[in-house]
């Protein structure tokens, strides 16, 4: 079994993976607030510890599956901050060549076959690369994240049952913030989410979502597992968005209280809780933390500034990669 | 040469794709041991196993979203979706998903799957197993569209489906399984988007896809006993589109009649229609003429069923019409 993060190297990367994502999140917000971003996007910030503690549990091999809320995992994954920006602010040498946005960063290289507008809409494509593995022998595992919302779609529950009558090695995370676009979970979703899953016959299990130590020991178990064969899983992670469902719901007190934001954010916050753990244990000094803070902060600060200035693609580009074989499908 | 039905011809060429690469494999609803409602797959799974030959619950949106997971990681999915008429339960994954996942990754990752379906009214199986709905998918930019009009072309199309990198929905005539024709015992493959002149003639073209191929074929011997030339077209592809071909014989011959199984309401014969008005109006001597299914749901009483698609006689009649100059009312 693969161990989990259990060393100063390991830990120091995932504080440091969890703080890339909240100030990839902070410049993707500013972005967005001072026009210099095309469209909306959906903030990851306060759910840091779900993505970081499940893809340090993974290599490069392993694939993923994201959601319209998918900056996380991709930070998580592996990329990096410069063709992430350049992919919000639609140029030409983004993950997709801005033709993708926030909403379809995909990052083959590290493994992540995409976010996806659709809630619930990469279910069948995280099962079907599980599928894949399966058929082909190989040990690679899928991780299938989506929201509490996503749990109302009927997707997921044929493709939990055909993962799970043929043992797939898929580990569905279902990101539990609490709402559902602007309605509260408790209004959408009947019963226990977790009990869905144990219907088919899957082990489920719930988790603290900002607690990146107890993601990450229960992800490599689970990891390992699937490796094995054991497949699939499924696991419920409780967390908090701090922002609205995209960047222009500023004004949402009329489905959650800013008591109840500011609960999760003064008590619960996953990076502030690892940085007081990392300190009690020794594993770095406030100053080390300081320090690795403002790197990140000049690092996305610098990425900021190249995607502004990067090119736009030319316009000849846009009947392109429509077909693989077709270079322009409109000449 | 040997003759064989159209459903051998799709057997033997899944057999040869399947033995030629091993990431190819079939998904769908008792493809196995049943072979599926038509039998066109009987003896794959013995030959393939059940590993390659994948037998699904009855969850058309599940299974099609493992196939584009299974086709964006490394395999060749063969989905099997028994009726025309599942197309609308798979439409995310087919047209959200597959059809869009190399555009919005900006070329990085591809889809090579290909969906088997069928189309054709006639028999008795009322309106939600009778529908030819070819010209949904092709309206949706990314996916290739195929229509087979015999055991010949069905073999050398699917064949080239199965290599092609990109999603490729082919529709096999449900009427025409046991239909025999002359098909060789080597290997070939027929080319996407290059139209078949199937009969020369001077006079009007006949332009028909899949089941109307046979219908105009039969017209032009009508008027060939009458002393009209028609000149019959199959584009065998519908996207791509053999517009020069299909523009070449409008110029020569000046008269068109386009027919085609589905609606014919912002369908196939009007889109074929308003390219060669584009693009021949001056070689012109008449309005191209479209003939489509009836617009409206396909009944099941045989009195009602089968004046609801072109006939042989009702498409010599339309050609007389438009070589004496009449008036054709509009349907």
């Amino acid at each position: 079994m693969a161990d989990s993060k259990t060393n100063t190297e390991a830990y120091l990367r995932m504080y440091r993976q969890m703080v890339r994502i909240r100030t990839f999140e902070d410049n993707a917000n500013q972005l967005y607030l001072s026009a210099k971003m095309p469209g909306l996007t959906h903030m990851y910030s306060g759910e840091e510890a779900v993505a970081v503690g499940i893809c340090e549990a993974l290599t490069d091999n392993d694939r993923i599956t994201s959601t319209h809320r998918g900056h996380g995992h991709c930070v998580a994954k592996g990329a990096e901050f410069q063709q992430m920006f350049c992919e919000l602010l639609g140029k030409e040498e983004g993950y997709c060549r801005g033709k993708g946005g926030s909403m379809h960063i995909a990052d083959q290289s590290h493994g992540n076959l995409g976010a996806n507008a659709i809630v619930g809409g990469s279910m069948g494509i995280a099962t079907g690369a599980a599928l894949r593995a399966k058929m082909q022998g190989a040990d690679d595992v899928t991780v299938c994240f989506f929201g509490d919302g996503a749990t109302a779609q009927g997707l997921l529950y044929e493709v939990m049952n055909m993962a799970a009558l043929w043992k797939l090695p898929v580990i569905y995370a279902c990101e539990n913030n609490g709402y559902s676009e602007y309605t509260k979970t408790d209004e959408i979703a009947a019963g226990k989410i977790t009990a869905r899953a144990e219907a088919f016959g899957i082990e489920a299990f719930e988790v603290d979502g900002q607690d990146v130590l107890a993601v990450n020991d229960l992800a490599t178990k689970l990891v390992a597992r699937a490796r094995k064969g054991e497949g699939p899983f499924f696991v419920e992670l409780k967390t908090y968005r701090y922002h609205g469902h995209h960047v222009g719901d500023i004004n949402r007190e009329y489905y959650r209280s800013k008591e109840e934001e500011q609960d999760w954010k003064a008590n619960r916050d996953p990076i502030i809780r690892f940085r007081s753990w990392l300190v009690e244990q020794g594993v770095a000094s406030e100053d080390e933390i300081e320090a690795m803070n403002a790197e990140v902060k000049a690092d996305a600060a610098a990425a900021v500034d190249y995607a502004i200035a990067a090119k736009y693609p030319e316009a000849h580009e846009v009947d392109m990669h429509v077909f693989t074989d077709i270079e322009h499908v409109l000449a | 040469m040997r003759e064989i039905t159209l459903s051998k011809a799709v057997n033997e060429a899944l057999a040869e794709e399947m033995r030629r690469d091993e990431t190819v494999f079939i998904i769908g609803e008792d493809v196995a041991e049943a072979g599926t409602p038509f039998k066109v797959l009987s003896g794959l799974v013995e030959e393939f196993g059940t590993q390659r030959v994948i037998d699904t619950p009855i969850a058309e949106p599940g299974f099609m979203g493992l196939a584009v997971g299974a086709a964006m990681t490394g395999a060749r999915p063969v989905v099997d979706l028994m009726f025309g008429d599942f197309l609308f339960l798979i439409m995310d994954q087919l047209c959200n998903q597959a059809a869009k996942i190399h555009y919005m990754s900006g070329g990085k990752l591809n889809v090579p799957l290909v969906v088997r379906t069928n189309l054709g009214a006639t028999r008795r199986s009322a309106a939600q197993h009778s529908q030819s709905l070819h010209a949904l998918v092709a309206h949706i930019p990314g996916l290739k569209v195929a229509l087979p009009s015999s055991a010949y072309e069905a073999k050398g199309l699917l064949k080239t489906a199965i290599r092609d990198n990109n999603p490729v929905v082919i529709f096999e005539d449900k009427l025409m399984y046991n239909d025999k024709a002359p098909v060789p015992e080597e290997e070939y493959l027929i080319p996407f988007g290059e139209a078949a002149v199937l009969r020369d003639g001077t006079d009007i073209t006949l332009i028909g896809t899949s089941s109307m191929v046979q219908v105009c074929q039969k017209a032009a011997e009508i008027l060939a006993a009458e002393g009209i030339s028609a000149e019959v077209i199959d584009p065998r592809t519908i996207v791509p589109l053999d517009e020069a071909a299909l523009l070449k014989s409008a110029r020569k011959t000046s008269r068109v009649i386009v027919v085609d199984e589905g609606h014919q309401s912002f369908g196939i014969t009007g889109e074929i229609a308003g390219r060669i008005n584009e693009k021949a109006f001056y070689h012109l001597d008449a309005p191209v003429l479209r003939m489509g299914a009836m617009d409206v749901p396909v009944p099941f009483s045989p009195a009602l069923e089968d004046i609801t698609v072109p006939t042989p006689e009702a498409v010599a009649a339309n050609a007389r019409k438009l070589m004496s100059g009449e008036m054709i009312d509009a349907a």
